[in-house]
């Protein structure tokens, strides 16, 4: 087995033993209606409507998707038109809190007892992918048994993305949590193995769940280097058992299935309180933050700017959305915590390293975990060549950012790898 | 909060630069620079001296003329300058130097489009300029210590170009080198500035490896396949060892193959690069009528590396091959 490319990053763990707090609740929170892969919710809520804690706020019949609850009880201010950091607007909800935080009556634990059960439930609970890509994952457990079998499952504690610490203190924090979460994913989906997957730089993580597992046979636990990127899907199945996720193809069609740790974690807690996923824990950090950096549970929708106040960020020239190499940058510090945030991290710098020409030195080919070539794709794309671009592969790129992390030039070669897909024209 | 930075991932870059990676470059280059100074004098210095100053000098006038960003920072005018210094005899007379440096850094640089952008090694293509145009000055040998005065005759033979003796003895036929192996890699022997010194090539060679800024497939192809051809053709170690350490092949396989902009991008690139750069200088040595091969092996296996970039792509992770449409 070959290694995969990567980089090496300073890991910047900073918060790794701070243990989690709960966030002062929030006065207001702003609650878009997309927070997830796929269609975004319909509101169901209108101004001046009185909601519960926990209750369904967004919904749709479209496949792809998954609810929103309100993390709050109060009363609806607002129904607005939310521009998100991918450009899309959709609309949001703006609740102010009555402070008594009164739990809605459809919220009590729910009912499993098959496949189909546990598939409805996960979706009741409006869980999405919390490791940052928010694909819905009701839609994850509900893969073919017939015609792609999952043998396998593995669960992503990778945690590659420098400063986050948040799924490694759900690991210390609620072990139980996750294991029993496991179980229940292995015992109704019939998946026999478990590989649970961790980064060599976490080694309270890896001994204490070796320990919690000792007399569990199903579920192995796997160490693997820290090398970025580690963490993302196809790197992480061939790192834990060797196969392949092909082009077009998803982990079940090589009978795997991965799941992000704390994702794992929030269905065992959700079987148990039936409380929706109205709030996270995440880690706030960067070189702005002058004080209380560390892990927090903090209310979907809570304001940014209520994060960065409590942690003391007053000169900061780029707040982000998730870590430093995949991050998405907030354009305003009023945009509201989401499902997918893993962190909040605030930086002094803003400014990006001057481009300068390409040399050809080859360190994005040598940087590239899929063994693109950056280099040629640039050209190919400055051409418009778009048969040039199929066969370099430009599609499979996961916007991993190692190719503009390497390039001594500092060329944006990610970002021209996303313009170069989106110049091949769908079928 | 305004007034924040919005741009695409990733928000962070390596510690590296363009002119870092020059800056060790010539780091490296500068053991070899210095020996070749002490064995070649200060007109050897004065030569490398002309060659940079010239090369910056002409970078920067054609950024000017062309109106495009300076780009002397980037110090990669300084490492041509340096190569071609050393790629030049400490008695070359400074006009040809200058001619050199323009033929470097203005036809095959910059009016290529700049650093990246060049098709031949403009050190190498220089100095095949300056051999084929101005011959007698770029073949006129000093011995090490000419300056001195210590040695009585100044003029010497470069290694490649000195007859090799043949004595008898009992009976049997045994051919002597002009130099010894250990004159060879210490480089007391006749030959450009910086080319003839091995120990100091090979250490800034290695130093170069270790930090990552080369791959070592490029020199061990090249210096490997020539190694073995040359032991198949002669059968000899000895000739062999002699023929590596001679003339420019070190410098070669080490600063000049490993150019960037004018070699292959992947490792199997370098490495089919590295062995037709060794088999082209082989038989030029062994069959052709210049003594020296290895500027020619490299500017003829650059003129390739658009082919062999096109057949040793790196094959991405999971691709599928494409389905031929049915007609």
């Amino acid at each position: 087995m070959n290694k995969l490319n990567g980089v090496h990053l300073s890991h910047n763990k900073g918060t790794k033993n701070c243990e989690t707090i709960d966030f002062p609740l929030p006065k207001s929170v702003v609650i878009p209606m997309s927070q997830h892969m796929g269609a975004p919710c319909e509101c169901l809520v209108k101004k001046g409507d009185t909601v519960t804690v926990g209750q369904k706020i967004g919904d749709t019949d479209a496949f792809m998707s998954a609810p929103i609850h309100s993390p709050v009880s109060g009363t609806v201010s607002d129904v607005i038109d939310f521009l998100l950091t991918s450009g899309a607007v959709c609309k949001a909800a703006v609740i102010e809190s009555d402070g008594l935080q009164t739990v809605c009556p459809d919220v009590k634990p729910p009912e499993i007892t098959d496949k189909q059960s546990l598939i409805a439930a996960v979706r009741e609970s409006g869980l999405t992918g919390l490791g940052g890509a928010g694909f819905p994952t009701h839609i994850k457990l509900n893969f073919d048994a017939v015609k792609t079998p999952v043998d396998t499952l593995v669960i992503n504690a990778a945690e590659c993305e420098p400063y986050i610490t948040s799924d490694f203190r759900e690991m210390m924090e609620s072990p139980m949590d996750v294991i029993e979460a496991i179980l229940l994913v292995q015992k109704y989906l019939g998946i026999p193995i478990c590989k649970l997957c961790i980064e060599d730089n976490k080694p309270e993580a890896i001994a204490l769940m070796k320990k919690k597992t000792e007399d569990i046979k199903s579920i192995q636990i796997v160490a693997l280097p820290s090398s970025y990127p580690q963490g993302a899907e196809k790197v992480i199945v061939y790192s834990a058992t060797g196969r392949i996720v092909a082009e077009g193809e998803l982990p079940s069609n090589q009978g795997v299935m991965v799941m992000n740790v704390s994702t794992a974690a929030h269905i065992y807690r959700y079987s148990q309180d039936g409380m929706p996923l109205i709030k996270r824990r995440l880690t706030v950090d960067g070189d702005a933050v002058t004080k209380n950096a560390g892990n927090y549970f903090v209310p979907i929708g809570t304001r940014v700017s209520e994060l960065l106040e409590h942690c003391g960020v007053t000169e900061a020239k780029k707040v982000l959305y998730g870590g430093p190499m995949m991050g998405l940058c907030l354009y305003d510090t009023d945009q509201p915590v989401l499902k997918n945030n893993n962190a909040i991290l605030a930086f002094k710098n803003g400014e990006s390293p001057k481009t300068t020409a390409c040399i050809r030195c080859g360190r994005c080919v040598r940087a590239c975990p899929l063994n693109l070539m950056p280099v040629m794709i640039e050209n190919a794309y400055n051409a418009e060549d778009i048969e040039e671009l199929k066969r370099l592969k430009v599609t499979l790129c996961m916007n991993c950012g190692c190719c503009s992390y390497a390039c001594p030039a500092h060329r944006p070669l990610a970002e021209i790898n996303q313009l170069a897909k989106a110049m091949i024209p769908r079928k | 909060m305004k007034g924040l930075f919005v741009s695409p991932s990733p928000h962070r870059a390596a510690d590296m630069s363009t002119s870092k990676i020059m800056l060790t470059v010539i780091i490296a280059l500068f053991p070899a620079a210095m020996a070749g100074c002490v064995f070649f004098g200060p007109r050897a210095a004065a030569v490398l001296a002309v060659c940079i100053a010239a090369c910056v000098i002409f970078e920067a006038l054609c950024r000017i003329v062309m109106k495009k960003d300076q780009t002397i920072g980037d110090l990669s005018a300084v490492v041509t300058g340096l190569l071609l210094g050393m790629n030049l005899p400490a008695t070359v007379p400074f006009y040809v130097a200058v001619i050199g440096s323009f033929v470097a850094i203005v036809v095959v640089k910059q009016l290529f489009g700049g650093i990246g952008q060049n098709f031949a090694n403009p050190a190498i293509a220089a100095r095949i300029v300056l051999m084929l145009s101005f011959t007698p000055q770029m073949s006129n040998w000093v011995k090490p210590y000419w300056y001195s005065g210590a040695v009585d005759a100044e003029t010497s033979a470069t290694p490649l170009a000195a007859e090799w003796l043949t004595y008898s003895e009992s009976g049997a036929n045994f051919k002597m080198a002009p130099f010894t192996l250990s004159e060879m890699f210490w480089g007391e022997t006749g030959g450009c500035i910086g080319e003839t010194c091995a120990a100091m090539l090979i250490l800034g060679g290695l130093f170069l490896i270790v930090i990552k800024v080369i791959s070592p497939a490029t020199p061990i192809a090249f210096i490997g396949s020539f190694a073995v051809l040359t032991l198949i053709y002669t059968g000899s170690l000895t000739e062999t060892v002699y023929g590596v350490l001679a003339g420019g092949l070190l410098i070669g396989a080490f600063f000049m193959a490993t150019d960037y902009a004018t070699t292959p991008l992947t490792t199997k690139g370098k490495v089919v690069f590295g062995i037709g750069c060794g088999l082209v200088t082989f038989i030029i040595r062994s069959f052709g009528s210049f003594p020296e091969g290895v500027s020619f092996s490299i500017l003829l296996m650059n003129l390739l590396t658009p082919y062999i970039d096109r057949l040793t792509k790196a094959s991405p992770f999971g691709a599928k091959k494409p389905v031929k449409a049915k007609s």
